[in-house]
């Protein structure tokens, strides 16, 4: 299930830092777009956990796994300046990529609960 | 060799002739980047607009309208730039070159319809994002004088090699 909803870039920025990828597993896990980079790259959390796609750009992205992602393959559109939620149901390594601009890549690892 | 490829050949040769003599022989200036840079961006948004208005496949309808748009919204940031910096975009010789050789492209594919034109529209994407890709790397970005207006065309680097590899893949997945 995601949800949008647009907010300030700087909120995102102290955000980032104050969480770690797995001492508040329960929280969202924000990963912020920043000029066409993926800023948190490499995640680690847990089966239920949520990934909290922050686009700051002015242009459109997506996170799109590989076609053979365990539960199958995602590619969530993430509209310009918006925050998109998305839920993590499957264990898994998760390589992803933006449709629209291949260059930008990152990793989620999800583990079992 | 087929008539798309090599025109698509003769277009990256048309950008990268436009831009290595000036270049080599007086470094453009700002005024004159921040034109060249707009000049692009404008004539990869009318290619798209020819695009959408021709093409039935919805695998180059998604990349022209993404063209389309990201092409816009740095067009916009450029706007915003000069204008905060005072600068007025001064058009050059480069910036004619560059519409003169997309106006014969645009021609060429006018001509086209169907599975002819998207394969020829794609080869085109593919040419001209490694065109300008090698232009704003090599000579626009060491160019440029001022940190946000080489910041931007930074930025601008990133997003113009990410459009390179989705036209690849488009175009490699074409019927």
């Amino acid at each position: 299930m995601w949800s949008c909803s647009a907010r300030a870039g700087v909120t995102f920025a102290f955000a980032v830092v104050a969480l770690s990828p797995l001492a508040q597993a329960h929280e969202p896990q924000q990963v912020v777009i920043h000029k066409l980079v993926f800023t948190a790259p490499d995640i680690t959390m847990h089966v239920g956990n949520v990934v909290e796609w922050v686009n700051t750009d002015a242009m459109a992205h997506t996170a799109r796994s590989k076609p053979d992602a365990p539960g199958g393959k995602w590619d969530t559109l993430l509209p310009p300046k918006t925050t998109v939620k998305q839920q993590m149901n499957t264990a898994g390594v998760f390589e992803y990529d933006c449709r629209f601009h291949p260059n930008m890549k990152g990793r989620i690892t999800v583990l079992t609960k | 060799m087929n008539p798309t490829s090599i025109a698509a050949q003769f277009t990256t040769a048309l950008f990268l002739a436009a831009v290595s003599p000036t270049f080599a022989a007086d470094k453009p200036t700002d005024p004159q980047i921040a034109h060249i840079a707009y000049t692009a961006g404008v004539i990869d948004i009318k290619a798209a607009e020819l695009a959408l208005a021709t093409s039935k496949n919805d695998d180059v309808r998604e990349f022209a309208t993404g063209m389309l748009n990201d092409h816009k919204a740095v067009n916009d940031m450029a706007l915003a730039l000069v204008g905060k910096l005072g600068v007025t975009p001064e058009d050059n010789d480069i910036s004619k070159s560059l519409v003169a050789g997309a106006d014969a492209k645009a021609t060429e594919l006018k001509a086209l319809s169907g599975p002819a034109f998207d394969k020829a529209y794609m080869q085109n994407e593919v040419a001209y994002h490694k065109a300008v890709n090698a232009a704003v790397a090599d000579a626009l970005i060491p160019s440029a004088n001022n940190a946000e207006l080489k910041a931007l065309l930074e930025t601008g680097l990133k997003m113009f090699q990410g459009h390179q590899l989705h036209a690849e893949m488009v175009a490699a997945e074409l019927p």
